[in-house]
């Protein structure tokens, strides 16, 4: 059996969170205080998910970088892979809010999309 | 005003089109003024917001979560749409208020120096860092010293990376986001060092940022020497005790080339004080009622120019408040001024100055009590307050288990128990209109924190 | 073959040369920083010392006195902000009376006008912000502050303009006596750069002053640096005082003084402390506290959370407590400007008055030296936007729209203001030398806001990239973390 040890993000009580798992399943979670907690802890430990977000260089923008997130959570197993995936991007401007810079980032079926606008100077 | 310059006119100047400046002006556009200019120092609105690239904003206001930028966005477009006039790359250099007007001196390339007279000004210039030198951290001054803020904007704007090992000091939640930030670019960072014995950054940061990525959070620690003559070298950590004092002989020595410094935020009210607007001590922003206007007469305060915010959603609430509320204030004041109003306009204006006295005398004070910092507002006016009056504040210490009370006149009136209270999360408390008639003759209402 | 090779670009080398340029001489100077008042001359108090501190007849009373007479004409001629604010040295104790009187007597022998003892009732009338402790204070009114970065560039920059070659980033290794088959006999400085042959030298290295010295001379010379720590507080209290405050001297110096600075901030300090590493000016817990709380007997109340920055500065203390100025007894044409600590800043002018003079002395014993028609007396400074008339901001934002974008928001500087403080002569190669010049990132954020702003400008301006771009010169690279 393998426990981890969390602290849960739902309020700034932090509660510490005991997450005792069997194969890959989660068996009980202990010290949590409310049920957003204990979800907390089952998510946190088999399927945890994070959105990415970085920026991209712009040729010829008006500033020299455009923001850019994953527009959905991908695997948190997959963060520094995301990020050699947009370390190799750069876009040319106008880039619009939202448009696709990277389609389906490192194999996550999530695409990596702008967060601002950025004119052509 | 003096030769040479070039001078507009406006009823509301909104000074700062960062996220508070931006709401306030969609707020009294909605409540009816026309005539309104938002000036920004930055080339493009949105303010601090354009750096933040990080999600997380905006669960409160639009129910998902937003990154800085795409927030900004949905407030600039409604700007645009709303065809409210701005001028960026404009600086305001100075206020000053004469005979009841009130002028703006502003500085750009293009109109060079600019006069303009304004009925009504909304403050919203937002805060700074505090630097290093505020904390008096003893060593070298080499290069490789950032606040986490210009850190942020090296890497996310610039695409530069200031250092790759890094140390951060204070774990507000700039220096959170940064320490990830960072790392995600390759940088190593080897810690957090944070000199009070908790955190003043959100979980949701402490885990995502730090835990994460396996980064530790030092508590009861702080930089106590910088190494390095040229470009930092290394620094010195070292626990301090409940004084916040060194504690001799737990130094430890981390060798570096980047401090990045995230030690608190003080708003920016230089232009507000040249004003003469009364301050608070604690929030470092000007004293406001529930309408968010300053001592001045048709001077609003909004965002963290007025208090630093630990959420932006509560920003944009504060300022769509006082631009609402600056709209009100014109309606009473006379929008627009000519030559044949000006008798009767100064005969209206003593009897407003005599009402507003009135409403001075008759406004409830709101105090801070135990474990409570400051409060904002600090005075509610029952005539001009609506149906709920949001009262905001930190506490000063993490409180688990404690009681979040009001008292009218020193009398007990509500108790609420909170499971956690922490002096990095802004807490509020709503006064309900029906009160005011309930208790004619409340004249002070405390918030207080008490723990049975 | 040069006529005087200078070492050091301080304030005292700077005034040398400056002085030295009203002349038809071939001259040079050498400068280790990248910049000029990179070392004792960036970090000290700023004051313009009245001149009754130095004992009767000692070269430190003669220059001051002479230095402080010269400051307000130089600050008109060269654009250099410059006050006479007055200063005070207060005396807390009725039995220390018999001092400040000395003090004032002291003052009188070495000339220094307007010295009284104001009582306590006066004091405070004068200075309400002072400790209700004080009992007297010796009250001299020539006493003045200046701007100690704005001094010395004002005087590179014009001898630069009258024809003085400064090689910057050029350190002096060894300076030795040589014999000239032509011009009998001289010297051969070797810098990191290269080789040089002059008639002169004159040796203003600061702290290194008495390694210089001893390469030529037997007569031996020993310089400790003195550190002092100071903080710098916001504007906001910076008219807490208005004189500049002394406490009674010591042994040591001065003591700690509450002064306001020439541009409008409240600064306290120095310690004075003797150590052995002649670049070491990091600060300590223990220096700062010190400072704040000596500054606090001063005053009333010594308002907290204010302090914008920290910083220490090294004085070179020679051990036989005088300046050591002139030509040194067994090396002739080598000239000393040594041992130049407070109140080195007030005498610099005349140090440079008086240097070049006897250089000019000595070099028309073997030829001919005449004074320059064309010398340009005079200099302006970078244009202060800031601190401008309204309309006549106005003009120059419509002639250079450059100078209408404020960069640091602190101290409102504009983009005109750096981009000249780049392109003049000696121009600024890094962020240091464009806060000395224009001040930006001086103000209460600290450049937080505007670094990445100048940065860029820099980069711009000189045709580097942000990568190259230094705090101060050398390896102190703003940007260290390669791509992305």
């Amino acid at each position: 059996m393998e426990k981890r040890e969390l602290t849960c993000i739902g309020c700034p009580l932090g509660c510490a969170l005991t997450v005792s798992l069997e194969a890959g399943k989660v068996i009980s979670v202990e010290g949590y205080t409310c049920k957003r907690g204990h979800d907390y802890g089952e998510k946190e430990c088999t399927n945890p998910m994070r959105t990415v977000t970085s920026s991209v260089p712009v040729k010829n923008g008006v500033i020299p970088m455009v923001s850019v997130k994953t527009a959905a959570d991908i695997p948190k197993g997959k963060i520094l892979e995301c990020m050699e995936a947009i370390h190799t991007a750069t876009v040319r401007a106008p880039v619009h809010l939202g448009d696709i810079i990277l389609a389906d980032i490192a194999g996550t079926g999530v695409d990596l999309v702008a967060t601002k606008t950025v004119g052509r100077r | 005003m003096a030769e040479g310059r070039k001078s507009m006119e406006t009823a509301l100047a909104i000074i700062g089109g960062g996220p508070a400046g931006l709401a306030a002006a969609l707020a009294a556009r909605e409540a009816g003024v026309e005539d309104i200019l938002i000036l920004e120092r930055d080339s493009v609105l949105g303010g601090i917001l354009n750096q933040c690239i990080h999600n997380g904003f905006g669960l409160h206001t639009f129910k998902e979560e937003l990154t800085g930028p795409e927030y900004a966005y949905r407030f600039i477009k409604r700007v645009e749409e709303a065809g409210i006039p701005c001028l960026t790359d404009t600086m305001v250099v100075d206020l000053e208020e004469e005979e009841g007007e009130k002028y703006i001196t502003a500085m750009n390339r293009k109109d060079g120096i600019l006069t303009i007279r304004t009925k009504a000004i909304i403050l919203a210039m937002g805060c700074r860092e505090r630097p290093r030198g505020a904390l008096n951290i003893p060593g070298f001054r080499p290069a490789g010293v950032y606040s986490a803020g210009t850190a942020q904007r090296l890497v996310n704007i610039e695409g530069k990376m200031p250092g790759r090992d890094v140390v951060i000091l204070g774990s507000g939640d700039i220096g959170l986001i940064m320490a990830r930030r960072m790392t995600l670019e390759g940088a190593k960072v080897h810690t957090v060092a944070e000199i009070m014995p908790y955190s003043g950054g959100l979980k949701r940061n402490i885990v995502q940022c730090l835990d994460d990525f396996g980064i530790p959070l030092k508590l009861s620690t702080t930089v106590v020497k910088i190494h390095g003559k040229e470009r930092v070298e290394g620094v010195t950590l070292a626990k301090v005790d409940e004084r916040m004092k060194p504690i001799p002989g737990t130094e430890e020595y981390i060798p570096c080339d980047t401090l990045l410094l995230s030690v608190g935020l003080l708003p920016e009210n230089e232009l507000t004080e040249e004003l003469g607007a009364k301050m608070s001590p604690v929030t470092r922003g000007p004293l406001v009622n529930e309408s968010m206007e300053t001592s001045l007469s048709g001077v609003f305060a909004c965002g963290n120019v007025l208090h630093v915010h630990d959420l932006v959603d509560f920003v944009s609430q504060e300022a769509a408040l006082a631009g609402k509320a600056a709209a009100e204030w014109l309606k009473e004041n006379g929008n627009n001024v000519t030559e044949a109003d000006l008798v009767l306009e100064q005969a209206e204006k003593q009897e407003t100055a005599a009402g507003r006295m009135q409403a001075e005398k008759t406004a409830i004070t709101v105090e801070p009590g135990a474990h409570v910092r400051y409060t904002v507002p600090s005075k509610i006016r029952p005539d001009k307050a609506g149906e709920e009056t949001l009262i905001r504040f930190r506490v000063d210490n993490v409180l688990k288990d404690h009681y979040l009370c009001v008292s009218y006149n020193g009398e007990l009136i509500s108790r609420k128990k909170k499971r956690i209270l922490a002096p990095g999360e802004m807490e509020q408390v709503v006064i309900r209109h029906s009160d005011f008639e309930k208790y004619p003759e409340l004249s002070r209402i405390t918030v207080h924190i008490e723990a049975e | 073959m040069y006529d005087v090779l200078i070492i050091g670009g301080g304030v005292t080398g700077s005034a040398i040369a400056r002085e030295l340029s009203r002349y038809d001489l071939k001259t040079a100077l050498f400068e280790k920083g990248e910049d000029v008042c990179s070392g004792t001359s960036k970090a000290n108090s700023g004051i313009a010392h009245a001149g009754f501190d130095a004992a009767p007849g000692s070269w430190k009373a003669k220059m001051n006195i002479r230095g402080s007479r010269m400051l307000e004409e130089l600050s008109r001629k060269l654009d250099f902000p410059y006050k006479r604010n007055g200063s005070l040295v207060l005396c807390f104790d009725e039995k220390d009376r018999p001092h400040l009187e000395k003090l004032l007597e002291q003052g009188k022998k070495n000339g220094v006008e307007g010295l009284e003892i104001l009582e306590k009732k006066e004091l405070l009338a004068l200075e309400p912000a002072l400790s209700e402790a004080v009992v007297c204070a010796l009250h001299a009114p020539t006493g003045g502050i200046v701007c100690p970065f704005k001094l010395n560039i004002a005087l590179a920059e014009n001898a630069v303009v009258n024809g003085v070659e400064f090689h910057l980033k050029e350190g002096v290794l060894t300076v030795e006596k040589a014999d000239f088959p032509e011009h009998a006999e001289g010297y051969r400085v070797v810098t990191e750069k290269g080789s040089y042959e002059t008639r002169t030298v004159v040796n203003a290295a600061g702290l290194y002053g008495d390694a210089f010295h001893n390469q030529v001379s037997g007569e031996k010379l020993h310089i400790t640096p003195r550190k002092g720590e100071y903080c710098l507080m916001d504007k906001k209290v910076g008219r807490l005082v208005s004189h500049t405050i002394f406490q009674m001297p010591t042994a040591m110096g001065k003591g700690v003084l509450v002064t306001p600075t020439v541009h409008g901030n409240l600064m306290v300090g120095p310690t004075a402390m003797d150590i052995s590493d002649k670049e070491g000016v990091d600060t300590t817990a223990e220096g700062l506290d010190e400072v704040l709380k000596k500054a606090a007997l001063s005053v009333k109340s010594l308002p907290k959370g204010v302090t914008i920055t920290s910083f220490a500065g090294l004085r070179a203390h020679e051990d036989g407590d005088d300046f050591i100025l002139g030509e040194v007894k067994d090396a002739p044409g080598f000239f000393d400007a040594v041992g130049i600590e407070s109140p080195g800043l007030t005498s610099a002018p005349a140090i440079g008055e008086w240097m070049a003079e006897r250089v000019v002395e000595k070099l028309r014993v073997t030829k001919k030296v005449e004074e320059k028609r064309d010398f340009q007396e005079t200099r302006k400074d970078i244009p202060c936007i800031a601190s401008m008339d309204p309309a006549e901001a106005a003009e120059l934002i419509a002639e250079n729209p450059a100078y209408g974008t404020v960069i640091c928001r602190c101290e409102k500087v504009t983009e005109g203001e750096i981009i000249d403080a780049i392109r003049r002569p000696l121009g600024a190669r890094s962020l240091d030398g464009i806060k000395r010049r224009t001040r930006a990132g001086m103000g209460r954020c600290q450049a937080g806001f505007c670094s990445t702003k100048v940065m860029e400008i820099l980069a711009r301006e000189l045709g580097i990239p942000l990568e190259e771009v230094t705090k101060a010169g050398g390896d102190s690279r703003m940007l260290t973390g390669g791509e992305r």
